[in-house]
């Protein structure tokens, strides 16, 4: 086993494009969850409007810009859509229709309906082109050693963390503006904030809308680094990774779903790497198949996010004393 | 299209040559060139009985070993077509005298074809997907019910409550089918499958939930819990099964019956007779037994129930092993009419919960008929809808149902909001 090639792969997937991507869906999360303590189970969904309001409009012979501009409308609209009906409702409810909404919207896209415009489940290839065109970073290999990226790779992921950092920031200024406030009053008690006369209900939307949209954005990250888009790539347990992410960051602090994205990418290429490893040099004799690695990977996920919740809930950032997760 | 021919060729690769004989073959709707038919069941069988079944995959293919050469039967379940598919001659469903030679990959064929212009009348077909709906609902309504009460008493919202159901068909999966168990008859498997459920509800309660439920964990942290939980078991099942759908040894292929308009396979109708029997006894047992008046006082009050001198843990921790026998009892009938797969229960939870909120949260009776109606309108409505869109049906009843009427038929309005 190559421990050397094993560490610097998941070095790699940590600072990698899926690793921002998922700080960004699970910044998303963290206003939701995090800030307003709202239960969404549907961040996928979020992403999916993402993704396909991207590849969609540059397959039908639109700009990317305008196709980012589509998949930014589409999560507002879901936002609105989401929210009006449910947010008056207790956070299990909001949890139960937002992954529900997750899967219709997955099977309508997957629909042999649609197909001729999404490409049904085949999905729609090859609608980033312009994005690649724009890349200012001569071709080649950059790194030291087996530490290293190509010219693609590193554009998307300045581009993807670039976005990150300027989300953090946009949502530094507004969490500790009045209205980040309201927020956090809300997640601590709806009521109080109620009885002080805030529109409660307005906030909630405006959160759902805020972190839908840079779910959005998790999600055209994606499509744009693999050039592809395919309904089942869009299943529940990317809401639940990210989830993991976001919680064993610390939901409620800004950085949270940065360090929880590092460390969450690390383990999971650590854990893959060495079983693959172990799996060569015949220690785990015969008890499992290479094809089983990723089931076992997706199974400590969830071990691992049980785990969190019931031990270290405030993750490695957040204080006890700030989470809902305790009876009151 | 290149990625699907390399999707081809790859599957070719990766299931190699096999040793012995087999039979196999490919299924297309409308000819060699049509869209490929994944899910249908077949089953090979000589003069003793059947001798292996398999399902079509994703892309139509399918492949039964046998033990050796010989004339077999080649036998498909027309249950198992999607919906808008049938066989060209209807009445070929079995191929007789399908001789193979020593080892030989025997291929067979089967037409695939558009629904030849209906013969039946609309009411026929309606009758017979209410029918089938039936039977799906009722399956739905025992699993159903055990995760309504398991938030009538303790207030949790259990994202696992699937991997129970999957639980109760992979045990009986291994118990009957399975190449490393015992080989049992299924009828036989059914009573320990049912008791390692109750075990399994129970094990969940003592070990899990109620150390957590002590700690005061708030409502949120335990639903994220069974979502850990859920990912955790289902992937288990994973490893343990296989990815490829896994028909039971017994069952898997029946001639159908006629009752009136409606035709289906015997063991369509003993189970939404079986299901119907345990729902109306367990009714009874919440109705006139001590365990199920404390069960409805504890779903109905707490405390209340606390201070009448209840034992609130006792009840729960029954409500758990009741609730995932009838679970299990509901994914072994799901693996018969359909097939066991690893990801079943979750697939399954969506539709519990519409059963579930369209009831009325926390009662049993509300989740049993919410199951049942979600059930017969998901079949009906491939009528009117591609089939593609069952599970969207289900889902939009659950947020029209939301919208309109939150507490459900039969729940109380003030749990809500």
């Amino acid at each position: 086993m190559d421990l050397v090639k094993i560490l610097t792969d998941s070095l790699r997937a940590a600072i990698g494009v899926p690793a921002a991507a998922y700080a960004l869906a699970a910044t998303g999360l963290n206003v939701h969850f995090g800030y307003t303590g709202l239960l969404n189970f549907g961040q996928v969904a979020f992403m999916l409007v993402g993704a396909y309001g991207t590849a969609v409009t540059v397959n039908e012979g639109g700009p990317l810009w305008l196709g980012l501009l589509v998949g930014i409308g589409l999560a507002v609209a879901l936002g609105l859509l989401l929210g009006i009906p449910t947010l008056r409702l207790r956070a299990d409810y909001l949890a139960i229709v937002t992954i529900a909404t997750a899967e219709i919207l997955r099977y309508v896209t997957r629909s042999r309906a649609l197909q001729s415009l999404t490409g049904g489940v085949f999905g729609i290839q090859k609608f980033a082109n312009p994005f690649f065109d724009l890349n200012p970073i001569p071709p080649g290999r950059y790194g030291f050693g087996t530490f290293n990226f190509s010219h693609r790779q590193l554009w998307v992921m300045a581009v993807g963390w670039l976005t990150v950092g300027l989300i953090l920031l946009l949502l530094t200024v507004l969490l500790r503006s009045p209205w980040g406030r309201v927020l956090k009053a809300i997640r601590e008690d709806e009521d109080a904030a109620r009885s002080l006369g805030k529109n409660v209900f307005a906030y909630k939307i405006q959160s759902l809308i805020l972190g839908g949209v840079i779910g959005a954005l998790a999600g055209m990250l994606l499509a744009i680094d693999t050039q592809a888009v395919n309904p089942d790539t869009f299943i529940s347990i990317l809401t639940f990774f990210a989830y993991t992410v976001l919680i064993l960051g610390g939901p409620g602090r800004i950085l949270a779903p940065v360090v929880g994205a590092v460390i969450f990418w690390f383990l999971l290429q650590f854990t893959d790497g060495v079983l693959r490893g172990a799996l060569e040099a015949g220690w785990l004799g015969s008890a499992i198949e290479g094809n089983e690695v990723a089931a076992i990977r997706f199974a400590l996920v969830g071990l691992g996010l049980m785990l969190l919740m019931i031990l270290r809930p405030q993750g490695i950032l957040g204080s006890r004393e700030e989470l809902l997760t305790d009876e009151r | 299209m290149p990625p699907i021919l390399a999707y081809i060729v790859s599957c070719f690769l990766l299931l190699g040559a096999p040793a012995a004989e087999s039979i196999g073959g490919t299924l297309r709707e409308g000819g060699a060139q049509g869209d490929p038919v994944a899910g249908v069941v077949l089953a090979v069988s000589d003069a003793s009985g059947v001798v292996g079944t398999g399902v079509s995959g994703d892309d139509g293919s399918w492949e039964v070993p046998l033990p050796g050469p010989g004339t077999y039967r080649v036998s498909l379940d027309v249950q198992s077509l999607p919906e808008g598919v049938a066989l060209r001659n209807p009445d070929r469903t079995e191929l007789e005298g399908v001789e193979v030679r020593a080892g030989q990959r025997k291929s067979v064929v089967f037409p695939l074809g558009e629904r030849q212009v209906e013969t039946r009348s609309w009411f026929t077909r309606l009758a017979n997907l209410a029918a089938k709906g039936l039977t799906y609902g009722s399956i739905v309504a025992l699993a159903a019910v055990g995760l309504s009460l398991i938030f009538g008493v303790t207030g949790m919202v259990n994202f696992a409550h699937g991997e129970v159901v999957t639980f109760g068909a992979v045990v009986a999966w291994f118990f009957s089918t399975s190449a490393a168990g015992p080989g049992l008859h299924l009828l036989w498997a059914v009573p320990p499958t049912l008791l390692l459920a109750a075990a399994l509800g129970a094990g969940l309660e003592r070990g899990l939930f109620r150390p957590l439920r002590r700690r005061r964990t708030g409502n949120v942290a335990l639903i994220v819990v069974s979502i850990g939980l859920s990912l955790l078991v289902r992937h288990i099942y994973l490893i343990l099964v296989g990815g490829a759908p896994q028909p039971y040894r017994q069952y898997a292929v029946q001639t159908q019956i006629s009752l009136g308009p409606v035709s289906m396979p015997p063991k369509a109708l003993f189970i939404t007779l079986v299901s119907l029997a345990v729902l109306a006894a367990f009714g009874l047992m919440l109705r006139h037994t001590r365990l199920g008046i404390a069960l409805r006082a504890v779903a109905d009050n707490k405390d209340l129930a606390e201070a009448s001198g209840i034992s609130v843990d006792r009840v729960i921790l029954y409500t758990w092993a009741l609730g995932a026998t009838l679970a299990g009892l509901a994914g072994i009938f799901l693996g018969i009419t359909q097939t066991v797969q690893w990801d079943m229960g979750f697939i399954l939870l969506l539709t519990m919960f519409a059963a579930v909120i369209l009831g009325g949260i926390g009662t049993a009776f509300g989740a049993a008929l919410g199951g049942i109606i979600i059930g017969v309108a998901t079949e009906a409505s491939t009528f009117w809808l591609p089939v593609e869109f069952k599970v969207v049906v289900a889902l939009a009843v659950l947020i029209l149902v939301l919208m309109v009427r939150p507490q459900g038929i039969f729940g109380v309005k003030e749990r809500v909001g």
